[in-house]
């Protein structure tokens, strides 16, 4: 999802008996849902495996500023001017608060974002998508930052304290997230019938992706389970994603168009939506670098961090200076 | 590469008469520059009505190997709690 196929570094889960003592006490109070702290000790790769987790989730914060980014200075109105801002500056504060997480393991945020830029550390896939009109903002509010919140409620329970808590933190605004872009599609889809097929394509260009989010098939998810096992995990992708389809359908049916899957349906018996086969060759490609913005995304984050160089170091001169100046005085 | 910013942990007063709590932490090169960010990072929603802010270098904590040794201690000592005296159903206002 936002930290997809994240390594764990073991081939395989360890059971009791192959654990030292230190490891078996740490996953008993694991299963006891004792949360870890930092200060706690913990296996070097539960610490590693949380890092780039929460690395991967932070950077997806970031860079998921930019595809929006682009329609500020042509939303269609003021008010929308205002929300979209607002949303951006939600996502800013949700990188900042998982950074604060993953520093909290003993990393830098410096040396993580120069991980990012040097394209060590992989963010969303999803945020590899261009946002070619006005609908499109609509379409990531409701299924883009849908998808986030439906991975994320059950992040807010897991074993790592400072993760939990930023989760819970993000949760609480995320919400606001998807109502503004299914209010963007709402007022679009009840529009003129060209600015609902605006909706309509939009639609058809997100949906894959945004079921691409939670990652590949179970079968195919290597890490799963031993990140489930230290509960960084909760959920399996599958079946986050047969969530998601299941809450998403009626609510496309609401505004009247409809997804572009001609497999998509209602099976009765299982009380579950049934849909067509994800298109993984072309997730694969986009984590390999080849969507279609990878390239632009990354030249924009080190245009920002480059830019932004000489105010970061003003700041630091300016108030060792001042402190110099305290000190003389005292 | 250039330095980075000190790490600072912020604490917000949500409402009047309550005491601060701590809501997360935040880089910013000086004090100044942490509690106007702390306001955009923290506050966004009409979260607070105060904030602190201190350099996480300068907050010495207890360590959880000393846990036992710290806090068991006040484990055995249960008659500091009211619920420990029996009280007679006659007698009232106690």
């Amino acid at each position: 999802m936002y930290a997809q196929m994240v390594e764990t570094g073991v081939r395989r889960v360890k059971d009791a008996a192959e654990m030292t003592p230190e490891e078996r006490a740490f996953q008993a109070r694991i299963d006891a849902d004792v949360k870890v702290e930092p200060k706690d000790w913990m296996p070097d790769a539960y610490r590693r495996t949380l890092v780039r987790q929460i690395q991967q989730h932070a950077h997806s914060e970031i860079v998921g500023m930019l595809p929006e980014g682009n329609w500020v200075t042509r939303a269609p109105s003021l008010k929308r001017k205002a929300i979209l801002m607002a949303k951006i500056q939600d996502e800013g504060g949700h990188g900042l608060y998982l950074y604060s997480a993953a520093e909290t393991l003993g990393v830098s945020r410096d040396d993580l974002i120069a991980d990012l830029h040097a394209g060590k550390v992989k963010y969303s896939s999803i945020f590899n998508y261009p946002t070619l009109n006005w609908a499109d903002i609509g379409a990531i509010g409701w299924l883009v930052d849908g998808a986030a919140i439906m991975n994320q409620i059950p992040l807010c329970r897991c074993s790592y304290g400072p993760y939990s808590r930023a989760m819970i933190r993000i949760c609480k605004e995320e919400s606001f997230h998807q109502r503004q872009g299914y209010d963007i599609m709402l007022a679009m889809c009840r529009g003129t019938p060209e600015q609902k097929a605006m909706a309509q394509d939009a639609l058809n260009r997100w949906w894959w992706p945004s079921l691409m989010m939670f990652g590949p098939p179970d079968a195919d998810s290597v890490h799963s389970a031993q990140s489930m096992q230290w509960k960084i995990k909760l959920l399996s992708n599958d079946e986050l994603r047969q969530r998601f389809v299941d809450q998403t359908v009626p609510q496309a049916e609401y505004l009247g168009i409809t997804m572009p899957d001609p497999d998509l349906k209602w099976n009765a018996e299982r009380g579950h939506y049934e849909f067509g086969a994800i298109p993984w060759e072309e997730f694969y490609e986009v984590l390999k670098g080849n969507g279609p913005c990878n390239r632009d995304r990354m030249k924009t984050r080190v245009k920002a961090w480059e830019d932004g160089a000489w105010v970061r170091d003003a700041a630091v001169a300016h108030a060792g200076k001042r402190a110099a100046r305290a000190a003389k005085a005292a | 590469m250039s330095k980075e910013w000190p790490l600072w942990e912020v604490f917000v007063r949500s409402q009047h008469g309550l005491a601060h709590k701590h809501v997360g932490s935040l880089h910013a090169p000086d004090a100044g520059m942490a509690v106007k960010n702390a306001r955009d990072v923290y506050t966004r929603r009409n979260e607070g009505v105060s904030i602190w802010v201190v350099r996480s270098a300068d907050i010495a904590a207890s360590s959880p190997s000393e846990r036992d040794a710290l806090f068991d201690p006040a484990s055995s000592k249960v008659y500091r709690h009211p619920t420990f005296f029996p009280m007679p159903d006659e007698v009232k206002n106690i």
